[in-house]
């Protein structure tokens, strides 16, 4: 499992810079800071409300993901990719 | 003049285009107050280009900065340009749909689609069996209340089509016809009177069709995501207008049914457009 990032929190962007609407199996998300529209599907969605304002580590978010979705055989470590690509598009941060 | 709610002061060096301009928008009011919201001019490249070989600029608020020149002959269609530039590259106060719009019983049929997909024509047609025409170009999205508001500037016709429409529309209320223009022949044909006379009322969304013309008559749904996308690629101005933008468009995927229909000929198309308004 990808352990890059350690103790690390991830927090969902401040919900005011945000504004989500839920299409059908896409969500469209404004990004008020950049002004770019992104259209995301799972699990983008469910991280980003994984994460919430409080934030959570690598490994709790994948624990946390698994007790509240179906994860099936889910991939850690592409889950881990799409929280990297949320961090990438400002959807998600670290700060 | 004005076309719904935007007013147009046009400009031109030469008096063929304006006097085109003036019998085709006959009927059409000043613009609110005498303040025109955007200014096309039609200038000629080079002083002497006023009198020799003619060749029409196109200026105003807005510009493309690498547009040709096109010839005295194409003025109207200069002129018809230029206005399309201001509103594609100007407007901020309605979210831009390239779309054709009809409307019946104060509800709006929007029309959507590449070029070619037949949707002047579609709306021309329809206009002539009991819809209202809203316009051939652009539906203007109003933010604040989600009404389309109408837009019924000359109907451009491109080459067959223009015979498709002039069997069934009379005679006096085409232009001239402009050949060997960056998209073939040209024909602009006159809103209705009632197009005219009611471009002031607004209406509220109903469906949204994908026409495609050359194929055989089918017809699905579209998922709300794919309208999203498929309008953010055909609005000039999404990115422009921002969040306003991103409301007016999330709301309208999701409150309003869309089909694509694919039609063979204009008598399948007209059949699909009315069976899909009644499924609706």
């Amino acid at each position: 499992m990808d352990d890059a990032g350690g103790g690390t929190v991830y927090r969902m962007a401040r919900p005011e810079t945000l504004k989500i609407v839920h299409l059908d199996s896409f969500t469209a998300v404004y990004h008020r800071a950049s002004g770019i529209t992104h259209l995301i599907t799972a699990p983008a969605p469910e991280i980003l409300a994984t994460l919430g304002e409080a934030g959570l580590t690598r490994s709790a978010l994948l624990a946390q993901l698994a007790s509240d979705y179906d994860l099936g055989d889910a991939d850690p470590a592409a889950l881990l990719a799409r929280l990297d690509e949320l961090v990438a598009t400002g959807l998600a941060s670290t700060a | 003049m004005r076309i719904g709610p935007v007013g147009f002061r046009i400009g031109s060096d030469w008096r063929a285009p304006i006097a085109q301009l003036e019998s085709l928008y006959a009927a059409y009011p000043k613009p609110y107050d005498g303040v025109p919201d955007f200014t096309v001019r039609l200038f000629a490249a080079r002083p002497w280009r006023r009198f020799a070989r003619p060749a029409v600029m196109i200026g105003g608020d807005y510009v493309l900065p690498e547009a040709a020149p096109l010839p005295l002959a194409q003025g109207l269609l200069a002129a018809e340009m230029g206005m399309n530039l201001q509103m594609a590259l100007g407007q901020r106060r309605y979210l831009l749909l390239h779309a054709a719009v009809v409307e019946r019983d104060g509800q709006a049929l929007i029309l959507t689609g590449i070029s070619g997909a037949g949707k002047s024509t579609l709306a021309a047609l329809l206009s002539l069996r009991g819809w209202r025409l809203m316009g051939d170009e652009f539906a203007l999205l109003d933010p604040e209340t989600g009404l389309i508001h109408a837009f019924p500037r000359l109907i451009s016709l491109k080459n067959a089509s223009i015979a498709t429409v002039a069997a069934e529309v009379p005679e006096d209320r085409f232009g001239p016809l402009l050949e060997g223009t960056p998209k073939g022949s040209i024909r602009h044909v006159v809103p209705d009177a009632t197009a005219v006379a009611a471009m002031d009322a607004p209406a509220r969304p109903a469906l949204i069709l994908f026409p495609s013309f050359g194929f055989e008559a089918a017809a699905r749904d579209v998922s709300p995501s794919e309208v999203f996308v498929r309008l953010t690629q055909a609005s000039t101005n999404y990115v422009a207008i921002g969040e306003r933008g991103f409301d007016a468009l999330t709301a309208l995927v999701k409150s309003v049914p869309a089909r694509a229909v694919d039609y063979p000929d204009t008598a399948s198309a007209i059949a699909q457009v009315e069976a899909a308004w009644a499924a609706r």
